[in-house]
């Protein structure tokens, strides 16, 4: 019969338009100003940089500058300069930092290439979209300040993968650890092994000399 | 009123003649569509109110959207590259314009001019009546005409199928 | 001009007459040769200011239910609820450059836009918006109407055609397409009204659909089986006339970009716009006036409710009517187009005619005669439909999808 399938089609829409003001399920739209967006946790667009604490992020910056990142990035838009001296990094190792590290986020094309070949998990994908600036150098070249945030963001962002992250790192720290108590035990041993011929010697007392010589036991010392 | 009546056959003749010498179709056709309107205007100036309407109607609204149509769709025929020489152009406007002439001028000239007489109003009413009453023979033979017309034109336009040997 | 009231009952109430009141309290004090003038004018002033009002909100109007139909809020940014949407969408088409391409036919391409808003503004003239308030009456009002309107496609033709752009020009061809054949059953629906009527003035058909069958039943010409089918005709061939969608060939803008209104911008654009509204709400108007009866009340008790009211609330449904169909239907092909105008409309107007014409011929008919009567005129209008719908649709039947096997 002519006319049905048009009957159907306005009862589908006014549905809709009755609907729409008492049916959260048919009227689906946030707001968005007024109602952020929950993103996915997989969301991603820009890099930053990971700091351990929020309250010293140049301090505790993971980087290292070893500018693999920059290499690496297909486009080209991470600048980095090596720092002159070294600092301690968050587990207390002297280590470069970067003097100068900026992203221009005009270019990058979000392709987390960098992240995934950084050897630190120094750098991290941001989900901060609104990014809108008047000036393309000032609003969307951004500075290692800008760059870093602490590693509660990146637990807060993208938590599955930051507990990921912070396993790993803690079990490669206890490695770590643990390569260097052996190693400090093999030379405390080392010493031992040599008293003998060490006591042999005249003059010299084998319990004063060894002190000395070897390092200090136990870790290196933790975080500052 | 007089006056009125000049403006108006102003408004219709001028785009008339502007039509017919103006060289692009299109606009000769909207220039006739003024016409048209005006000759409605003069309608509804001496008080022939539903003829106006009607000639609006089917003039402005019907007839026009026809003509552009047929201009729209014909194609463009040669141009002939030498226009005619200049003393057969003139002899063939002086025939154009003696014919009309000899046609319009007769209905000019006899017709007594006191027209300006009181207009009987003849009210829609009266007007349906009579065009269902005596005059019935006379619409439904144009009618008749009309549609003969139209097949006619039908049947010229048709595309011919091969079978039937036409040679469109 | 305004009328002077008629000493019915409802028609003394103070809220029915304020219109009328008003008028003479703004006139009163001129001489009385001017009178008629100033009345003129404030008519034609009232008339551009509520149908310009409209205008701005059936736009809103328009987005809002659009939006909610496709479950979004649509336009809520611009004060409370997108109230002030209209005004900055006027300020933006105001402060737009005009361009007009170098290749264009100057005179017609401005032309077009003016010339289509004063065409379909100059139809609103004849409506009678409530009980004495028309503000030209004349014996053959509902011909002048469809005069005026017919003229306007004449103007989406000059603006194709000015715009030297081949999708202009295409969209003019289809207007005019759209136009030879959509005039046809246009026309053919109201010559029954007319007949069962008796009158080609607006005002004589609104008083001829007054009243209650029973005191319940309006006597609306849409209320009838033959009213019902020349209102069904009417309205389709309205949304053709107003290039609303599904019938919006002309401005396609999957096909042809904007139709002819591609190479308009700014404030030609927006007239465009105002042309296609106000079109619209002429045409609803006169489908009130017609099928709807007019200013009247649907119930003798709802009469203290003043009759431009009743108008206006008939109008906006008809208005929401045609929102909601551009909101559910999928744009016809032009061969779809004329086909349901020849095959369908027309020949359903013409069978149409004649059961208008046995029902005013039968209009004595009292008693069980009056049921015979409706019986009669239902049959006149479901047989014939049943049987064209049968042959519009024949070789149309629904599809059956085939998706390829992996
Ligand atoms: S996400 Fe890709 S483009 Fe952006 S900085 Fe990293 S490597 Fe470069
Ligand atoms: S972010 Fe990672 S890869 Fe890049 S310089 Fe720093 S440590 Fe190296």
């Amino acid at each position: 019969m002519l006319g049905k399938g048009l009957l159907q089609g306005l009862a589908v829409t006014a549905k809709n338009l009755v609907g729409s003001y008492h049916d959260p399920a048919r009227y689906v739209t946030q707001e968005y100003p007024e109602v952020q967006p929950k993103l996915p946790e997989a969301y991603r667009n820009f890099p930053f940089l990971v700091s351990e604490t929020a309250d010293d992020p140049m301090g505790t910056l993971r980087c290292v500058a070893c500018q693999i990142c920059e290499k690496e990035c297909p486009p080209q838009c991470i600048y980095i300069e090596k720092s002159k001296d070294k600092k301690p990094d968050a587990n207390g190792k002297l280590q470069i930092y970067p003097a100068v590290f900026a992203i221009d986020t005009a270019v990058c094309m979000s392709c987390q290439i960098c992240v995934e070949v950084c050897p630190f998990d120094a750098i991290k994908m941001d989900q901060e979209f609104a990014i809108a600036a008047t000036d393309r150098f000032d609003g969307l070249l951004l500075n290692r300040e800008q760059l870093a945030k602490p590693n509660a963001y990146y637990h807060q962002i993208h938590p599955t993968e930051a507990s990921e992250v912070d396993a790993r790192l803690a079990a490669e720290r206890r490695a770590a650890e643990e390569k260097a108590r052996l190693a400090a035990a093999a030379k405390a041993a080392a010493p031992k092994a040599a008293a003998p011929t060490a006591a042999a010697a005249p003059g010299v007392p084998a319990a004063s000399a060894s002190p000395g010589s070897i390092p200090p036991p136990g870790p290196p010392p933790s975080s500052s | 009123m007089t006056l009125l009546l000049a403006v108006l056959a102003l408004v219709c003749l001028v785009p008339a003649v502007a039509a017919v010498l103006v060289r692009n179709l299109i606009h000769s056709a909207l220039l006739f569509v003024l016409a048209w309107l005006g000759l409605a205007v003069f309608y509804l100036a001496v008080g022939a109110e539903f003829i106006a309407f009607a000639h609006a109607l089917v003039y402005v609204g019907g007839v026009s959207m026809v003509v552009l149509f047929a201009v729209l769709l014909t194609r463009p025929g040669r141009v002939d590259p030498l226009p005619p020489p200049s003393t057969q152009r003139a002899i063939g406007g002086v025939a154009a314009v003696a014919l009309v002439a000899s046609m319009l001028g007769s209905s000019i000239f006899w017709t007594r001019l006191p027209s300006m007489e009181p207009i009987p109003m003849v009210s829609l009413r009266r007007l349906g009546e009579l065009l269902a009453g005596p005059y019935l023979v006379a619409l439904l033979l144009v009618g008749l005409i009309l549609t003969v017309a139209l097949i006619g034109g039908l049947l010229l336009a048709a595309p011919r199928r091969p079978s039937e040997g036409g040679d469109a | 001009m305004i009328l002077a009231a008629a000493p019915a009952s409802p028609a003394d109430a103070w809220l029915e007459r304020a219109p009328v009141l008003l008028r003479d309290a703004l006139t009163g004090w001129l001489p009385d040769a001017l009178r008629p003038w100033v009345a003129a004018l404030l008519s034609i002033a009232t008339i551009l200011g509520v149908f310009g009002l409209l205008f701005a909100y059936m736009t809103l109007a328009e987005r809002k239910i659009l939006g909610r139909i496709q479950n979004r809020p649509g336009p809520n940014r611009t004060g409370p609820f997108g109230l002030l949407q209209p005004f900055a969408d006027a300020i933006k088409a105001l402060t737009k450059e005009d361009i007009v391409p170098r290749a264009a036919d100057q005179v017609l391409h401005f032309l077009a836009p003016v010339v289509l808003v004063a065409l379909s503004l100059i139809g609103l003239a004849v409506i009678p918006f409530g009980r004495n308030l028309v503000a030209v009456e004349m014996e053959a009002s509902v011909l002048y109407f469809f005069a005026a309107g017919a003229a306007t496609e004449l103007a989406i033709f000059m603006a194709g055609w000015a715009s030297r752009n081949k999708y202009s020009l295409l969209a003019a061809m289809r207007a005019l397409a759209q136009l030879i054949s959509y005039e046809v059953p246009l026309l053919l629906s109201v010559v029954p009204v007319i007949v069962v009527a008796g009158s080609l003035s607006t005002t004589d058909i609104v008083a001829a659909q007054g009243g209650w069958a029973a005191g319940l039943w309006p006597h609306w010409h849409a209320l009838t089986p033959w009213g019902f089918s020349a209102f069904a005709v009417f309205m389709v061939a309205a949304l053709a006339e107003s290039n609303r969608s599904p019938f919006d060939l002309p401005e396609a803008e999957s096909e042809l970009i904007a139709g002819h209104l591609t190479e308009y911008s700014g404030f030609k654009y927006a007239l465009f716009f105002m042309a296609e509204y106000l079109g619209m709400a002429a045409l609803s108007a006169m489908a009130v006036t017609l099928f709807l009866g007019g200013w009247q009340a649907p119930l003798a008790v709802l009469e203290f409710i003043p009759s431009y009211a009743w108008f206006g609330v008939k109008l906006l449904l008809l208005l929401l009517g045609f929102i909601w169909i551009r909101a559910t239907f999928p744009r016809l092909r032009i061969d779809q187009l004329t086909r349901l105008s020849w095959k369908f409309l027309v020949p359903l107007a013409l069978v149409n005619l004649i059961n208008g014409g046995v029902w005013a011929a039968t209009a004595d008919w009292t008693g069980a005669a009056a049921v015979v009567r409706w019986f009669i005129s239902a049959l006149g209008v479901v047989v014939p439909f049943i049987f064209l719908a049968r042959s519009l649709s024949a070789g149309y039947g629904p599809r059956t999808y085939r998706y390829a096997s992996p």
